[in-house]
């Protein structure tokens, strides 16, 4: 009996020995290599199953798939790598982030990751990514304090929601003139995190929040909640949010007596989607989300309109997704090496560094330069409202430091 | 059902006096019920002083109450299925909230074609009758396929089984209107239905060719301000359309479980399968009645359900299924009155609870699943759970 214990006990440690070699080896050796003939793989992590979601998720992809398709190859020296992406479902939140991250971290392969999209995903994915080694540049993660140094991996080619939300707040305040709002989130950290800022930013412009509450993510009936946000007779209601929740509150606010209060939203439901989805309620509804500002941008959404086959983008980050894809060859060319084999060699954690690095890129966003703590966007927010069934501006673009 | 005597001492039946003393006892003495009365004296405070404090009237509580009453209806409509399955099966039927979104999501296609090809303007009843029949067949298929694929093939099996392929098919449901359709939600189209120009003479006029017409009350998108008793309210009559539909149909199944053959059948079948088939009694066809019984509910919720929130999506079904099934053990599982009212009772609470206690409404859900625990705890069948019991017994 004691001798099989011992045989046991002898399998076990021989094994625990075996796999912490093979993990030594795996951070050992964090560097891709590519063969001649492979393909340097991109991930694409973004919400593409979900309620209110996929709009947003799709159009990020397509971002990316576009940049892919003017530019399929990285070249190193005088050797051409084929690039490919690989898109999975974030799902928009920590167990969708945690899911891609570990996923893309188990393939090898993967050089780098464009995305995730929601800010609760890119915090999931985040210490996931750190412990790999990997880098990653989300397009639409706006939460502010995913850049205070947390995560070595985490990049962003968005503005962060500090200034969204000081630009909301002055907005409402200065151009629409109301002193009494009502502030609503979906409990994200995009969500809480924007409301937070924007409520802050109006109670020092000497306006006042009335009333300040949350939703869940799937409910359906929000005619309680509004009674309460009408019960507090504010002039505006703020939602932070996607599309879904977004899209329900919009319409029922009108069960509730909030005719004549106006309602207002963020990127999150800056979407055609959000307009077919609360149809009439839509109308008059004003939108903050970051904007695209180089003048090559309208060259690429018709090219955009052209290659997918639909009216406009279905969401607000095609191009900063394109960015994220284009900052991430140019760091691969900036440290990939070609051995003696003909293998392309990318040590990643050059590569995070390279993509750091990144100045003066002229984007579709506006010009590139990231800083220490990954931050990559120079902040340009406009404001829109929905007048007959489509967005047109209702201020000029702010833009931030 | 099973094990419906709880676990306290049950008092002698006696003066008033000692019922009274043993309750007493029973609450000092049970740890978990001292700390469910603390709790539910606690909540009574916080709700008192918020009332007292002019934070919460009664018109807001009329308001939202009318609002859950809606809710509260189609939790009902899809908790009787639950019920009637349970019952019969003793089987939770987790793809129930699927059936309810197959309903919805088939009766917008119907919906929607008539509407493009103007039938729902000009016969507006009788496209609405069709749209909710179209709901119920396509529920009730389901429901139909679910049972002969998923549940039949295992009925001899342990109880977890079937639980566990019922989510399963939840899960294959979802998946598949999701790969069908896609995420992003369908929407209904407004519907008006003016009824009774009659006795509302003065609602909904339209100047015509010269001439006043009044169209009368428009039961499913009208929102009208009335004033009752100084309370200044928003009613929809779609809210109470939607509860007058749930406690009718309620009633009708009840006469059906109890005056027909066939639910004579299916009570048989729910006290002892092997001895209602030795009597002659069909029992998979019972079993697929009862199926396409909660099914039809569900179904015909789903699209009443679909005309005042308009969005349908792959995923609609699945919260209001978890809150039926709470509303279904909150009446006592297997009891069909008992299914209706937890369900109206859900309905209230969630709309009520977290404005009278002066939380937030994300704590919505935190407040129905407390409240189900602490019905529970002082009643362990739910509310009606003993008397079905007894009546089986």
């Amino acid at each position: 009996m004691l001798r099989k214990i011992v045989l046991v006990m002898g399998v076990f440690a021989i094994a625990a020995l075996g796999l912490s070699l093979v993990s030594a080896q795996d951070t050992m050796g964090s560097s891709v290599m590519v063969p001649p003939d492979g393909e340097i793989v991109i991930g694409v992590a973004a919400a593409l199953s979900g309620e209110g979601l996929a709009p947003l998720g799709e159009d990020i992809v397509r971002g990316a798939q576009l940049a892919n398709i003017t530019r399929p190859t990285v070249k190193i020296g005088d050797v051409e790598f084929a690039v490919t992406l690989d898109p999975q479902d974030d799902t928009c939140a920590a167990e969708g982030g945690q899911a891609v991250a570990n996923r893309y971290v188990s393939d090898e392969r993967v050089v780098a990751v464009v995305g995730p999209m929601c800010s609760s995903a890119c915090r999931a994915a985040g210490p996931i990514f750190d412990a790999a080694g990997y880098t990653s540049i989300s397009p639409s993660c706006t939460a502010p304090d995913l850049t205070d140094g947390t995560f070595a991996s985490f990049n962003r080619v968005v503005p962060t929601d500090a200034f969204q939300g000081v630009v909301d707040a002055e907005f409402v305040f200065n151009t629409l003139g109301l002193t009494r709002i009502a502030t609503i989130h979906d409990g994200s950290p995009y969500g809480e995190g924007l409301v937070t800022v924007m409520a802050e930013a109006f109670i020092e412009l000497g306006g006042e929040v009335v009333f300040q509450d949350a939703v869940n993510v799937g409910d359906t009936d929000f005619r309680a909640l509004l009674d309460r946000v009408a019960d507090a007779d504010p002039e505006l209601v703020f939602f932070v949010g996607f599309i879904a929740e977004g899209s329900r509150l919009a319409s029922q606010r009108f069960d509730a007596g909030l005719d004549e209060v106006a309602f207002m939203g963020a990127d999150g439901i800056f979407s055609p989607d959000f307009i077919s989805t609360a149809g009439d309620a839509a109308e008059g509804v004003y939108v903050s989300s970051p904007t695209p500002s180089s003048e090559i941008y309208d060259a690429f959404v018709a090219a955009y309109v052209e290659e997918f086959g639909v009216e406009e983008p279905s969401g607000p980050y095609h191009a900063n997704a394109a960015d994220a894809y284009n900052v991430i060859l140019n760091a691969i060319e900036a440290v990939g090496t070609v051995d003696d084999n003909g293998d392309l060699v990318i040590d990643r954690a050059a590569l995070n560094e390279a993509i750091r690095a990144t100045s003066d890129y002229e984007g579709l966003i506006g010009t590139i330069t990231c800083e220490e703590n990954g931050e990559c966007a120079s902040a340009a927010i406009t404001i829109y409202q929905v007048v007959d069934g489509a967005f047109v501006l209702a201020s000029e673009t702010m833009q931030g430091e | 059902m099973t094990d419906s005597q709880s676990h306290d001492a049950s008092p002698q039946p006696g003066t008033v006096d000692m019922i009274t003393t043993s309750l007493l006892k029973n609450t000092l003495y049970n740890p978990l019920r001292l700390a469910g009365g603390l709790l539910i004296f606690l909540l009574v405070y916080v709700a008192v002083t918020n009332i007292a404090s002019g934070n919460y009237t009664l018109e807001a509580f009329v308001r939202q109450s009318i609002t859950g009453l809606a809710q509260g209806g189609i939790y009902a409509l899809i908790a009787l299925g639950y019920t009637l399955v349970y019952g019969i099966l003793l089987m939770i039927n987790f793809a129930h909230g699927e059936v309810f979104m197959a309903g919805a999501y088939v009766g917008f296609f119907a919906i929607n074609a008539m509407e493009q090809s103007g039938m729902l303007a000009d016969h507006t009843f009788l496209a609405l009758l069709i749209t909710l029949m179209v709901g119920v067949v396509a529920s009730v298929t389901i429901a139909l396929l679910l049972e002969r694929i998923a549940y039949r093939p295992l009925r001899g099996a342990p109880r977890l089984v079937p639980l566990i392929t019922a989510i399963g098919a939840s899960i294959t449901l979802q998946q598949l209107f999701l790969r069908l359709f896609g995420p992003d939600p369908r929407v209904y189209p407004r519907v008006n239905l003016y009824i009774l120009p009659g006795i509302f003479k003065d609602l909904e006029c339209a100047e015509v060719s010269g001439a006043q017409v009044c169209k009368g009350l428009d039961l499913i998108d009208g929102l009208y301000r009335v004033d009752v008793l100084g309370m200044n309210l928003r009613i929809r009559p779609v809210f109470f359309l939607v509860a007058f539909f749930a406690i009718v149909l309620m009633i009708a199944l009840w006469f059906f479980v109890q005056r027909t053959k066939t639910g004579k059948a299916m009570r048989a079948v729910a006290e002892d399968k092997n001895a209602a088939a030795l009597m002659g009694i069909n029992v998979d066809r019972v079993i697929a009645t009862t199926f396409v019984l909660g099914a039809a509910l569900a179904g015909a919720g789903a699209v009443l359900f679909a005309l005042y929130n308009q969005q349908v999506t792959p995923f609609m079904g699945f919260v209001p299924g978890i809150k039926a099934f709470t509303a279904a053990v909150l009446g006592g599982i297997g009891n069909i009155p008992g299914a209706m009212l937890g369900g109206f009772f859900l309905g209230i609470v969630e709309s009520t609870g977290p404005a009278l206690l002066g939380i937030s409404s994300q704590l919505k859900d935190v407040i129905a699943f407390g409240l189900l625990v602490l019905i529970l705890i002082f009643r362990p069948t739910g509310i009606f759970g003993e008397v079905l019991a007894e009546k089986k017994a």
